[in-house]
C-alpha cells in the first residue's frame, strides 16, 4: 500500500482552544506505537532581569525538581520507570516541554507535565542541586570555543537592554544571585494557560489526546499573566566590530560573523532564507563551505544560519579553523556575502535551492519529533494549518529579485560583527 | 521487525529490503567491512580519511555536483566511519531513490582520489581532529582507549593519529579503497515506501555488473587479557575535572553483552537508539554521584562491537569535588553489582525502557536501516530483530554474574582528566 505523500493540513490536524486559552492540536501517526508531547508557554527569558539572567532557564529545569504530588525520585521514576522522556526549558521568547512514550503511556506522561507547570515546589536543596550542575555547566562552556565565539558575537551584536544580548543558561556571575523566591515567583507570574500551546503526535486518537488535555489543563488560570513587552529596536551595525576571546590551549578556532536577521513573520523571511541556503546551506553548506572547505581546504565546518524566532535573531556564519587560518577563511566568507548582496544568484541556484526546500519536506515530516515541531511552529507563527500545503507554490513564486533584496536589505559586507575564540 | 527480505547478488553483495510505508520516504545505506579497527600503525584514520573522499565524486559525478544533485531532490545524504565499518547512506523522497542507487553504485568503484583534492582533505581532516582536541573529553577517551588497548586496533581513534594524518599518501588512501571497496565486502539495506520486487530488480541492475574482488586478509591482533587495572591521567588547560572508568566488555553477539546492557541500564541508564532517549535520574550511579553532588551528570556506555571493546563510565566533576571521591562511590556501587543481586523492579524497568527506545528507533527508516546495515556487518540483521527479546532474557543472575566476571578491578582502565593553569578562574569580561 504506496503512501499517498498526504502532508499533514486542516483535514488532518485536529486544533481546539480550550476555555482558558490553551490550544491543542493533534495529529495521528500509526507508524510507530511512540507519541510525542510537545508545546510552548510564554514564560521566556525576556521577562527576566539582566542580572537575574538564566532565571527562566533555572525556573524551568527546575519544575522536574518536584511537585506537591512527587518528589524528585519518585517524578523521575514514574517516567523512566515506562521508558518515557519529559524535558523542560527556556529560550528568550518562550518556555517549552518535550516529551516522548509509548502511545499507551499518554495519560502519565501528560499528569507529569501538567504537575510539574502547575504544582512545581522548587524544593531547597534539589535548586541547589540543580544550581551548582548549572554553574559546573557553565564553567564548561568558558572553555568551548564555539560557545565563547558565539556568546561574544550575541553580546556584541545586541545592545545591553535587548534580551538577545543575554544567555538565556546565565553566567557565572548572575546564576549564584538567582533566589528560591525568585523561581517561585516567575513560576507564579508567567507560567499560565494564556499563549500555551501543546502539541501530541503519535498513535493516539485525536480525540481522546484533546479529553486528556483537557482534563488536567482547563481548570488553569493565571490572571497575573502578563504579554510579553515589545522587543527594544536593535541598532544598525554600521562598521566592523571585531571581538576576539582567548581560550588558552586551543587547538582550533572557532568564528562567529553576522547581523540581524529576519523574524519568522518579516515578510521577507523566505527569500531570505533561500539566500541563506545559496550562501551556506544547500549541498555541503553552499558558496561557503564550497570555497572554505572544498577548495581551501580550510576547515571542518563552516555554513551560514537564520535564526528566524519572534525577534530579529541573527543571520550569520559559523567556522572553525586552524588558527593560522581565520583571516584567510573570514576573507573568502567575506567574500561571498559581497557577491550575494553585489548580484542576484544565478537561474541554476535559484532552482536547486526552491527543489531542496519543496521536496525535503517529507524528510522533515518522517518521524513523530519533525510532524510535531512542524505542528508547533505553525502555531506559534500563525502560518496556518494548511501551511505545509501552501508553503511549495510561496516558495516557487520567489524570484532573483526577492532573495537579492532580502540580502541586502540585511546584510552589508563592509559591516558587522565578528566574534573570534581561539588559542593565544 | 516482521518483513525483512535477505538477498545475496552474485558478485557476492548482501541486500536486505524492508518495505515501510508510513511516509513516502526511503533510505538507503551501503555498508563496508571495514573500518579503523583494522588499520595498521601509519595508517591510522585512513578508513575515515578515505570516507571523505568519497564525497570528491567520479567521472560520471563530479565532486561539486553531487550535493547539489542530492539536495535538489530534496534528499539527506552522509557517511559515518566506525571502529568496526564505513557507511554511506541517502534518504530521499520515495520517488528520488533511483539516484541514490545510482551514486552509490558508482562509487563502489568509480572514487578519483585525485592527489590535489587529497591534500585539501588532509587540511579538513587535521581540522577535524584540532576540533575534537578543544574538548577535554576527546583527550581523555583517547588516553583511556590506548591503555584499554596495546594490541588491538581499538587502541586509536577513529580520527587517526596527527602524525598519520601529515604523512599519508594519496596512494594509502587510494589502495584501502580498492582492497575494501567490493561487492563482496558491502551490505546494502533499503528501507521504506517501495516495492521490494521492483527494488530488488533495480538493485540487481545497478550492482550486478561490479566484479567482486578478492577479500583481502584483515589486520586484526586480538587484545590479550588484561593483568592489572591501568591508571592514566590527562593534565591540560580546562575547568572541570573528568573521571571515566572502562572495563574490557564482550562482543555484540556475546550473550555477556546484552547482560552488561541491562547492568547499564540499571547503573547510569539506558541508552538510546536513536529517535528518542530516556533519562537516567533513577539510576544507582545519578543517585549516588549527582545527588550526592559530587558529579554533574553522569553516563555509561555499551557499544555493540564486532570484537570485545569497552563498557565505559564518565563523570564530570562538580566545582570543589575530588577525582578520589568520585573513584570511591563508582566502586562503592560496582562492588555492590558484584555483590547484591539486582532488585526485580529494576530490571522489569530496564526491560520496559528497552522495548520504549527499540519503539522509537523504528519511527525513522534512516534509523531502521542503519540498524538493519549496522547488526549485519556483525552478525546478521536479525541481531536487531532479537535485540528486545535477548534483554528480556536476562535474568537478576545473569546481571551479577557479569558483573562478577567483567566489572573487577584487574580488567580496567582509569583515566583522570585534571585542568591545569589558569582556565578554572579566567571568567572575567566574558560571559
Amino acid at each position: 500500500m504506496p503512501n499517498n505523500g498526504a502532508l499533514p493540513g486542516p483535514d488532518t490536524i485536529t486544533r481546539v482552544v480550550l476555555d482558558n486559552g490553551i490550544t491543542v492540536l493533534v495529529y495521528e501517526n500509526y507508524a510507530a506505537q511512540s507519541v510525542v508531547l510537545t508545546g510552548a508557554l510564554t514564560a521566556g527569558s525576556l521577562f527576566e532581569a539582566p542580572e537575574k539572567a538564566g532565571l527562566a532557564s533555572m525556573t524551568a529545569s527546575a519544575l522536574m525538581r518536584g511537585t506537591e504530588q512527587h518528589d524528585f525520585d519518585t517524578l523521575h521514576a514514574s517516567l523512566e520507570d515506562i521508558g518515557a522522556d519529559l524535558d523542560i526549558g527556556a529560550g528568550v521568547h518562550t518556555a517549552g516541554f518535550n516529551g516522548k512514550a509509548l502511545a499507551e503511556d499518554l495519560p502519565i506522561l501528560v499528569n507529569i507535565l501538567a504537575e510539574a507547570l502547575r504544582q512545581p515546589v522548587f524544593p531547597p536543596e534539589q535548586v541547589e542541586r540543580l544550581r551548582g550542575e548549572i554553574i559546573t555547566g557553565l564553567q564548561y562552556r568558558q572553555q568551548d570555543t564555539r560557545f565563547r565565539a558565539n556568546r561574544a558575537f550575541r553580546d556584541a551584536l545586541y545592545p545591553a537592554n535587548h534580551p538577545y544580548h543575554y544567555s538565556t543558561r546565565g553566567t557565572l556571575q548572575t546564576v549564584p544571585q538567582i533566589e528560591l523566591g525568585d523561581l517561585h515567583s516567575f513560576h507564579q507570574r508567567y507560567y499560565g494557560p494564556a499563549g500555551m500551546i501543546v502539541v501530541i503526535v503519535g498513535a493516539v486518537k485525536a480525540q481522546e489526546a484533546v479529553e486528556i488535555i483537557r482534563a488536567k489543563f482547563v481548570d488553569w488560570h493565571n490572571p497575573a499573566q502578563p504579554a510579553p513587552a515589545p522587543l527594544p529596536d536593535v541598532p544598525p551595525v554600521d562598521e566592523l566590530r571585531r571581538v576576539a576571546v582567548t581560550v588558552p590551549g586551543k587547538t582550533q578556532s572557532d568564528i562567529v560573523l553576522g547581523v540581524p536577521g529576519p523574524s519568522r513573520f518579516a515578510p521577507d523571511y523566505r527569500a531570505a532564507v533561500l539566500a541563506n541556503s545559496i550562501l551556506g546551506q544547500f549541498g555541503m553548506m553552499g558558496r561557503i563551505g564550497e570555497e572554505v572547505r572544498e577548495k581551501l581546504g580550510l576547515a571542518y565546518y563552516a555554513y551560514s544560519s537564520i535564526e528566524g524566532g519572534h525577534g530579529p535573531g541573527p543571520w550569520s556564519v559559523s567556522a572553525g579553523v586552524n588558527p593560522a587560518n581565520v583571516q584567510l577563511a573570514v576573507d573568502s566568507i567575506v567574500k561571498e556575502i559581497r557577491r550575494l548582496t553585489a548580484e542576484p544568484v544565478s537561474d541554476e541556484d535559484l532552482a536547486d535551492n526552491k527543489s531542496y526546500f519543496t521536496g525535503h519536506l517529507p524528510l522533515q515530516l518522517e518521524s513523530n519529533e519533525g510532524i510535531a515541531g512542524s505542528i508547533l511552529n505553525i502555531e506559534l507563527y500563525n502560518l496556518g494549518l494548511d501551511y505545509l500545503l501552501k508553503v511549495r507554490d510561496e516558495i516557487n513564486a520567489l524570484t532573483k529579485d526577492d532573495l537579492l533584496a532580502a540580502a541586502q536589505k540585511y546584510w552589508n559586507p563592509d559591516a558587522f560583527v565578528m566574534a573570534v575564540a581561539g588559542p593565544e | 521487525m516482521a518483513g525483512v527480505s535477505r538477498h545475496q547478488l552474485d558478485n557476492g553483495l548482501t541486500v536486505l529490503l524492508k518495505e515501510q510505508h508510513s511516509a513516502p520516504v526511503i533510505s538507503w545505506w551501503v555498508l563496508y567491512r571495514i573500518g579503523s579497527r583494522n588499520e595498521r600503525t601509519g595508517q591510522t584514520g585512513v578508513s575515515h580519511w578515505v570516507e571523505h573522499m568519497m564525497f570528491k565524486g567520479t567521472g560520471q559525478f563530479p565532486g561539486g555536483d553531487l550535493d547539489k544533485m542530492i539536495s535538489r531532490e530534496g534528499g539527506t545524504w552522509n557517511a559515518q566511519t566506525s571502529m568496526d565499518y564505513t557507511a554511506y547512506f541517502e534518504t530521499m523522497p520515495a520517488d528520488r531513490i533511483d539516484l541514490a542507487l545510482r551514486l552509490e553504485a558508482d562509487r563502489m568503484v568509480n572514487a578519483q582520489f585525485e592527489p590535489e583534492e587529497v591534500e585539501s582533505e588532509r587540511t579538513v581532516i587535521i581540522s577535524e581532529r584540532q576540533g575534537a582536541e578543544n574538548s577535554p573529553l576527546f583527550w581523555l577517551g583517547e588516553e583511556v582507549r590506548a591503555a584499554a588497548f596495546r594490541v588491538h586496533g581499538y587502541h586509536h581513534e577513529i580520527l587517526g593519529d596527527q602524525a598519520d594524518l601529515e604523512t599519508m599518501t594519496r596512494d594509502d588512501l587510494y589502495n584501502h579503497y580498492r582492497r575494501h571497496y567490493m561487492p563482496n565486502n558491502a551490505i546494502a539495506v533499503a528501507v521504506g515506501d517501495f516495492n521490494s520486487a521492483d527494488m530488488l530488480r533495480r538493485v540487481e541492475e545497478l550492482y550486478g555488473t561490479i566484479p567482486p574482488g578478492d577479500l583481502p586478509k584483515l589486520f586484526q591482533r586480538p587484545e590479550p587479557e588484561q593483568q592489572g587495572e591501568r591508571r592514566v591521567r590527562v593534565e591540560r588547560p580546562g575547568s572541570n575535572h573528568f573521571l571515566e572508568v572502562a572495563y574490557h566488555a564482550p562482543a555484540a553477539t556475546d550473550d555477556d553483552w546484552f547482560k552488561l546492557a541491562i547492568l547499564n541500564s540499571v547503573l547510569t541508564g539506558p541508552s538510546g537508539m536513536g529517535g528518542g532517549s530516556v533519562d537516567n535520574k533513577t539510576s544507582r550511579l545519578y543517585q549516588a554521584l549527582v545527588k550526592s553532588e559530587i558529579a554533574a551528570d553522569v553516563d555509561g556506555s555499551i557499544m555493540p562491537t564486532i570484537d570485545p571493546y569497552l563498557y565505559d563510565l564518565v563523570a564530570t566533576l562538580r566545582p570543589g569535588r575530588t577525582l578520589e571521591e568520585a573513584e570511591t562511590v563508582v566502586e562503592r556501587e560496582i562492588e555492590r553489582l558484584r555483590n547484591e543481586p539486582i532488585s526485580q523492579a529494576e530490571l522489569d524497568k530496564a526491560k520496559k525502557q528497552a522495548r520504549a527506545l527499540f519503539a522509537y528507533s523504528t519511527e525513522r527508516v534512516t534509523a531502521q536501516a542503519f540498524w538493519l546495515a549496522f547488526a549485519e556487518n556483525f552478525e546478521s540483521y536479525t541481531w536487531f530483530e532479537h535485540y528486545v527479546p535477548r534483554l528480556e532474557a536476562v535474568t537478576i543472575q545473569d546481571v551479577q554474574d557479569v558483573a562478577q566476571r567483567y566489572l573487577r578491578p584487574q580488567n580496567r582502565t582509569v583515566g583522570w582528566f585534571i585542568p591545569t593553569g589558569n582556565g578554572a578562574t579566567d571568567y572575567e569580561g566574558e560571559e
